[in-house]
């Protein structure tokens, strides 16, 4: 089965906040300096919607959203192109931009104290309904390459997957690694 | 670009209507053809837009980043998807909702739908509408495929077409009501979509149901063509009919709706409204945008020339079983509720509760029930939140929810008992703001955020209205609480400004030599009475002084309004003069740049304010200063015929408003002319040949159109110059635009450099 349209949030620390408000500024700038290497288009302000996608930075191929879904910040990488390759490809290519715009962020944004994301825990979902219906069939099918991927990173057995139950939801797991892991060995662990 | 558009077309096959499926397989063609350049630009635009396939801000491939504009470098091989519409831009998708109707089930695609092809946020627009923002073109059958499966139609969402009918919310529950307008309004939606009679506008069409005359909720003072519900008794039986008003109108110069028929049988309802768009296909403008709508046409014709020709139009129609056939199940037609009717608990103390009670809820005329307001915060809310209110929605009641054009929801036929557990649910979803039809409840449209021709930020002024007046909303006085805010990004009005107690509309200024992101306020609209009446612009203020104009004309009122005066009768008396010169002090004495680099940024952007290519001007010395005597002089003016056409001295005001646009016209001669004198024929003459003529004047989207105000304001003046308290309200209008339009065509001169 093929996946695309993988989309990935890494979770802030919990001892942190994300600034939604310093991101659009940090947005712009990212837009102007062309600070990722592909098409960003616009910032969307969303902060007055409680609980939802907060922030977004538009891009052609892909969004980057200060997330605070369910309450917990984070920032979500929403692929909409294409993405050429296979499954695990993908689920790479979509892991390292998140973190590569986490890293960003940690860097750039001033905060006290300074916002930190952690590779320990991860939402990853295959936003297309009709590629990957949130269905037993599809879980049978397709939890494998999400194992194979997460394998990889956090090493067998050293995480735990929760499937979201919930039929109406995209296709996905909510992912919680057993030790700390930053975002650098993140990065390097998916590559 | 999804990759599985595909798979919906061959798994929705047999669930989506065949005339549907032609219509969006049809749509893909185009596309297709459009992509091999077999259909003009021109033509597919149009051709988009009936199907709700909308532009977005930056798709013409560029954007102003603060410092210099820069191409967006789409992919699309100079892929065009319309005039200067770049193919792979993202698009804003508008779907209809008639009269706001939606079902659980519908509510739940449409969060879906924004997940997968948008940001993950719905958003209400005040027609009732849902759009979706940053989309691809090349997602839309496959999302217009997903609606067509729950019957939903994009067809006609936007384009020159009968847009969205809209209605009251309330209707069928309401106490206030004739009868329940809801079926009238399914049916004329049915009848109209797609219909022959109805294709060939030069501009879009916009008809509306309301259930009594005295509320808000169906707006048809400002709609092309309105319904009112009304019944009389002929020979002991009660008859329905409605009270039909037409040529109403908001835009650049709004329009009040001229009554057309006191009582017209409901079986002429259909009839009436083919005849009207027989007439409009047939005479309304089409070469000039900015007059085609069917608002000029009567106004134009006067409404006893509009009468006859579409009377004339109805004598030629054939009888349709179509017009009469749905009358008798529209009688008794009734929705059903869940549970059982139900008493109110008491409050308990929590304040939060009791609020809510007090400003969403409203008693049905079935004993035992009532409506609940659900307010979403500029009219968006998530994916998520969108399935909770469907979830709740089927656990209170039979599924009965609209839309409003106050952009909330309105969820119908709650048992009484059940509204605190209602309210729970609702706050664990981030949807139990109180507040609803009231100040904090503020209606904006897209502006600058997603508009391509916005202004100044109007969501990002509402988001900090908003904040503020949640900061302190449990001690904001009653007469406070029950003013409406309403904010446009521009004077196209999508944002209602006219009728709002305080309404505010973008525009921009220069400071300092900088574009600085400003805002008309308006006084003097009405809500009320489906949009009584219409306020006019007072005075632009900078965008970061808004919150404090809002906060000077309550305190204003608070302090010297009479016992239970409302806003509207409050400006009457007072006079705008009172309240122009309380925000006297906000027009001047703005702070550097240096000193205050936020100030000359928009809300919720931190970019440097711009208009497009920004940069500090080269003009220089006695012209520039010229030209703004002259423009302080025409401003005043302007306001000084509102003073007079407040005070009924319309002849003065029409005069002023005309003058206004002469010293508009004439500062702007002065920057190439110094020797022009004060004769309206010369500074028309000149005018003309300087700016006109070589579309020096032009604005980018317009064109001539506000040239066209002075032309036709100077040659009326002419004939005699004979004002009514109309045409004098819609000078002023004219004389206010005219004078942005001067405003604006002095700041692009500004910004290309002296040879």
């Amino acid at each position: 089965m093929e996946l695309q349209h993988v989309n990935l949030k890494i979770f802030a620390d919990d001892h942190t906040a994300v600034d939604a408000t310093a991101c659009i500024g940090l947005f712009h700038d990212w837009i102007r300096q062309n600070a990722l290497d592909e098409l960003l288009i616009d910032v969307a302000d969303y902060r007055h919607v409680p609980q939802g996608p907060s922030v977004i930075l538009i891009g052609l191929q892909a969004d980057y959203c200060i997330d605070n879904t369910g309450g917990r910040y984070g920032l979500r990488y929403n692929r909409k192109a294409a993405c050429e390759g296979t499954n695990q490809d993908r689920f790479r290519q979509a892991l390292t931009s998140a973190a590569r715009a986490c890293r960003m962020i940690e860097t750039q944004l001033d905060g006290n104290p300074a916002p930190r994301f952690s590779g320990q825990s991860l939402e990853l979902l295959i936003n297309d309904r009709a590629l990957a219906p949130n269905t037993p069939e599809t879980h049978s099918a397709c939890r494998p390459e999400f194992e194979t991927f997460l394998d990889s990173l956090y090493g067998a057995g050293q995480y735990e997957l929760e499937a979201h139950d919930e039929p109406r939801s995209r296709f996905g797991f909510t992912v919680r690694g057993g030790g700390p892991l930053d975002l650098d060995t993140l990065i390097s662990e998916a590559n | 670009m999804k990759t599985s558009n595909s798979l919906w077309k061959q798994r929705l096959r047999t669930e989506i209507p065949e005339a549907m499926s032609q219509e969006i397989e049809a749509f893909e063609t185009e596309m297709q053809l459009r992509q091999q350049d077999k259909v003009e630009d021109k033509v597919f635009a149009e051709s988009r837009l009936r199907r709700g396939v909308y532009g977005q801000r930056y798709d013409n491939g560029q954007r102003h980043d603060g410092i210099e504009t820069r191409k967006l470098d789409y992919a699309a091989d100079g892929q065009t998807k319309g005039p200067d519409t770049v193919w792979d831009a993202p698009g804003m998708q508008r779907i209809k909702i008639p009269f706001g109707g939606m079902t659980p089930e519908q509510l739940e695609l449409m969060a879906d739908l924004a997940e997968e092809y948008s940001d993950g946020i719905v958003h209400i627009t005040t027609r009732q509408d849902v759009q979706l923002h940053f989309i691809h073109i090349e997602d839309t059958p496959a999302l217009m495929r997903r609606l067509a499966a729950m019957d939903i139609t994009t067809r006609e969402a936007c384009g020159n077409s009968v847009r969205n009918i809209t209605g009251c919310p309330y209707s069928g529950v309401c106490a206030d009501e004739a009868f329940d307008v809801t079926p009238y309004a399914r049916a004329l939606t049915r009848f109209l979509l797609g219909h022959p009679d109805a294709q060939n506008f030069g501009r879009k069409f916009k008809p509306t149901f309301s259930g009594c005359g005295q509320h808000a909720c169906g707006l048809t003072a400002m709609h092309d063509l309105g319904f009112t519900a009304v019944t009389r008794e002929q020979d002991g039986v009660v008859q329905r009919g409605f009270h039909v008003t037409v040529g109403g109108g908001l835009g650049a110069v709004p329009h009040q709706a001229k009554v057309y028929e006191e009582f017209l049988p409901v079986e002429e309802m259909m009839p009436l409204a083919q005849s009207i768009s027989r007439v409009f296909a047939r005479h309304g403008e089409k070469k000039t945008r900015s007059r085609a709508r069917l608002k000029f046409l009567v106004s134009n014709w006067g409404i006893d020339q509009f009468k006859q020709a579409v009377q004339e139009e109805r004598a030629k129609l054939e009888d349709n079983p179509v017009w009469t056939d749905f009358l008798s199940a529209a009688e008794t037609e009734c929705e059903t509720p869940l549970k059982a009717p139900g008493e109110l608990t008491p409050a308990n103390g929590d304040i939060n509760y009791a609020r809510w009670l007090r400003t969403n809820i409203r008693e049905q005329s079935q004993a035992g029930y009532a409506t609940v307001s659900v307010v979403l915060p500029l009219g968006d809310l998530t994916a998520d939140q969108l399935r909770d209110l469907a979830d709740i929605t089927r656990s209170y009641t039979n599924g009965t929810i609209r839309t409003t054009v106050e952009q909330n929801f309105v969820i119908r036929w709650v048992s009484k008992s059940d509204l605190p557990a209602l309210y729970q649910a609702l706050e664990s979803a981030g949807l139990a703001s109180s507040g609803a039809g009231h100040v904090q409840d503020i209606v904006a449209c897209p502006g600058t955020d997603t508009c391509k021709l916005g202004i100044s930020a109007s969501r990002g002024l509402a988001a900090e209205l908003l904040e503020r007046l949640t900061r302190r909303a449990a001690e904001i006085d009653p007469a406070i609480e029950a003013l409406h805010i309403k904010i446009s990004g521009c004077f196209n009005s999508c944002g209602q400004h006219h009728v709002a107690d305080i309404g505010f509309y973008g525009v921009s200024r220069n400071v300092h030599g900088y574009k600085v992101p400003h805002f008309q306020v308006v006084v003097g609209g009405q809500w009320e009475h489906n949009a009584g009446s219409y306020g006019l612009p007072i005075v632009a203020i900078p965008s970061k002084k808004i919150p404090e104009v809002f906060e000077r004309i309550a305190a204003h009122y608070l302090e010297h309004r009479e016992p239970d005066e409302r806003f509207p009768q409050f400006v009457q008396r007072v006079g705008k003069t009172a309240i122009r010169d309380l925000l006297d002090d906000l027009t001047q004495n703005h702070p550097e740049h240096d000193a205050d680099p936020d100030f000359y940024c928009d809300w919720g952007d931190t970019r440097e304010y711009s208009t497009g290519d920004i940069g500090r001007g080269e003009c220089a010395g006695e012209v520039v200063s010229a030209f703004e005597f002259e423009m302080v002089t025409a401003e005043r003016l302007v306001f000084d015929a509102q003073v007079k056409l407040d005070a009924s001295d319309v002849q003065t005001a029409g005069t002023d408003a005309y003058t206004a646009m002469i010293k508009a016209a004439k500062a702007l001669v002065l920057i190439q002319y110094d020797d022009v004198t004060n004769d309206p024929e010369e500074v028309i003459e000149e005018f003309e040949e300087r700016y006109y003529d070589t579309e020096v004047f032009f604005d980018p989207f317009a064109g001539g159109k506000f040239a066209h105000y002075l032309f036709a304001a100077h040659k009326h003046q002419a004939a005699g110059g004979e004002f009514t308290q109309e045409s004098a309200h819609h000078t002023i209008e004219e004389a206010q635009l005219f004078i942005e339009a001067v405003h604006s065509c002095y700041n692009r001169i500004r910004s290309t450099p002296v040879a």
